[in-house]
């Protein structure tokens, strides 16, 4: 044993611990690409599960695209749902169980392209539910083509020149679209690309999953990514791509914090 | 005997949904179904037996809204007319694909395209081969009045657990239009949390406990031989409901030179058409498949080395005609007669394509 194995068990005991992998998230390895971001948002999402003592009642709603294997990874029932339609299969799920938690989670192909109609429809009627939305700007599982929220002159697999907004139009900036829908409780746009924005985007996710205690309406939480496979750069500077191109077009912080407005306010008079 | 009632075909879909216990209802608009939605929100059930009924903004929200819903192991259905079956064909696949139980109304109108409001039979080959992608069957059953409506729903929900699989029920604009008498079964209490963990329990996504493994509701394999095993499976199922779901009725059969084969409200027009041919001398019979997946397709086969004909009556171009032509497998002639549209034919019209189709 040489001294270094034996310094490091000296270290490894209980007492010392200061943290450890939730017994929610499996020891499978994950199929992401490395610098992915849904690794580190599937762990936030198992702890606050784990933390709130709510395995037994929650169940999630898998997209498809990337994340379409959530289901393999965090140890609660799960309901894997055709392209775009999580939040309709959500909906499904919370009416007929409404003690339940539900959870959504969604890429931005699936949220704001094929699923645009279900994804406004269902905040809108103000599904007590939790979406969470990765925007990585690309559609990763595919291959790299171009998301409803690629950036003017990004470049994707079928961008090639460029996102051109003669040709395809603009980023769609889904969340602030969100965050004026009545139904909406809680909106907030966060991103884990250091540890301090890991735990600000762990207190969202616990935050939007309380909310749905509440019953006061849809808390959504986006989550800006990388996808450093799609936009063909390292982890570590996929992080500075996202910090200075899509921040400034998604900036961080919550868009809504109010809960579900006063139906009086949209009503006849009589 | 059940309380006797007066009924719309469409307002008992929603009648008989309530008195079976039930759990949700989710749907979108759309002509000649539109009362099915509209007598359950006035007869408010989630005050009573705490049935959900929800409007969604789609057919496709609609369907995915009961595969949620199913996927937890409660009994769930939707209804359409033909424009809203074709949106929901992705959803209808996936729930083949996961298996899950739901009842699924098409109270068909005439196409293709928005085609027209008028009645139809044109999803025929829709319901029963499919209608969305991959190798997968529906259990199909096509009700001839207000009564069968009603008796459906039961029905429906029961064969939708049996064989853990969606189930349409393949009405037409006559049927979802028509008023009868009815007779209503009494009230059944919703499946209480045991029965659907009895039921449903070791599929349905209702919350994992810490003694069992997680469920996952999905249609998703990625291993080609695991997957053709799911593919093997579905089949055997199907094969199974071929074997012992078969329904049909049969008419004035055992002495008949001609059978006619009609479903829907063309069986009931065909019903008259024998009475007529019979008066002039002309020994007909009529078999109505009740399930048009499973077809009957074994009493055709069994008629087909009787008789001199069969005569297929749809209100379509002509596609029931091809089961009954693979059943008679050759043995005698196999004729067609339709019209389409949204046009109805008279019980003459179809005596008088009998009698040009089989002069010879």
């Amino acid at each position: 044993m040489s001294v270094l194995t034996e310094r490091i068990n000296q270290i490894i005991k209980p007492e010392n611990l200061v943290y450890a992998k939730t017994p929610l998230l499996n020891d499978d390895a994950m199929h992401y690409c490395p610098g992915c971001s849904h690794g580190v948002v599937h762990r936030l999402i198992a702890e606050v599960i784990e933390e709130m003592g709510i395995q037994e009642q929650t169940i999630g709603v898998s997209p498809v695209g990337c994340a379409v294997f959530a289901y393999n990874y965090i140890d609660i029932d799960w309901a894997e749902a055709a392209h775009g339609r999580a939040p309709a299969v959500a909906t499904g799920i919370k009416r007929v169980m409404p003690e339940k938690y539900v959870f959504s989670y969604q890429g931005d192909g699936d949220l704001a392209a094929i699923g645009t109609a279900e994804t406004l429809h269902a905040i809108n009627r103000g599904e007590n539910i939790v979406m969470i939305f990765i925007n990585n700007a690309i559609y990763g599982m595919t291959g790299g083509q171009m998301a409803p929220t690629t950036l003017i002159g990004q470049i994707t697999a079928t961008t090639p020149f460029g996102r051109n907004a003669d040709l395809n139009g603009y980023p769609l900036k889904i969340t602030e679209l969100i965050a004026q829908l009545p139904g909406a409780a809680y909106v907030t746009r966060q991103s884990v690309q250091t540890p301090a924005a890991v735990r600000k985007a762990k207190k969202a996710i616990r935050k939007a999953f309380e909310i749905q205690a509440k019953k006061i309406g849809t808390a959504f939480v986006e989550v800006v990514s990388t996808c450093s496979s799609g936009w063909k750069l390292t982890p570590v500077a996929s992080n500075k791509w996202m910090e200075d191109n899509m921040f400034p077009q998604y900036p961080l912080g919550d868009l809504k914090d109010s809960g579900r407005a006063d139906a009086d306010l949209y009503r006849i008079k009589g | 005997m059940g309380e006797l009632r007066l009924m719309k075909g469409n307002e008992v879909i929603a009648e008989a949904a309530i008195r079976c216990g039930c759990d949700g209802y989710f749907g979108y608009p759309i002509t000649p179904q539109s009362e099915i939605m509209e007598t359950l929100m006035t007869l408010r059930p989630w005050e009573d037996s705490g049935m959900v009924v929800l409007q969604a903004e789609s057919e496709i929200a609609s369907i995915h809204m009961v595969y949620g819903a199913a996927g937890a192991g409660k009994r769930v259905m939707t209804s359409s007319s033909s424009p809203g079956i074709s949106l929901m064909a992705e959803g209808i696949s996936y729930m083949a694909g996961a298996e899950l139980p739901c009842v699924i109304v098409n109270v068909q109108r005439g196409g293709p395209g928005l085609g027209t409001i008028q009645p139809s039979q044109a999803d025929y080959n829709q319901a029963t081969k499919g209608g969305g992608h991959g190798d997968y069957s529906l259990f199909v059953l096509a009700p001839a009045s207000v009564q069968e409506m009603h008796d459906f729903v039961i029905l429906g929900f029961e064969m939708a657990f049996k064989y853990r699989n969606p189930v349409m029920i393949l009405a037409d604009g006559v049927i979802g239009q028509l008023m009868e008498k009815v007779e209503l079964i009494d009230h059944r209490p919703r499946w209480t949390n045991e029965q659907i963990l009895e039921i449903s329990g070791e599929w349905a996504t209702y919350g994992k406990s810490q003694n069992r493994k997680k469920h996952i509701i999905t249609s998703l394999e990625m291993d080609s031989n695991t997957m053709e095993q799911n593919n093997l499976r579905l089949q055997a199922k199907y094969e199974r409901m071929k074997e012992v779901e078969v329904r049909y009725e049969a008419i004035e059969c055992d002495d008949a030179d001609y059978i006619l084969v009609a479903f829907g409200s063309a069986a009931r027009i065909c019903q008259k058409t024998v009475q007529i041919a019979r008066q002039k001398g002309v020994k007909v019979g009529l078999i109505r498949p009740i399930t048009l997946f499973p077809f009957p397709e074994k009493i055709i086969a069994q008629y087909a080395s009787k008789v001199k004909g069969f005569l297929s009556v749809e209100f379509n171009a002509g596609q029931m005609v091809n089961d009954i032509r693979l059943a008679v497998n050759g043995n005698t002639k196999v004729a067609y007669f339709g019209r389409m549209g949204g046009i109805v034919p008279t019980p003459d019209e179809v005596e008088i394509a009998l009698h040009q189709r089989f002069k010879n």
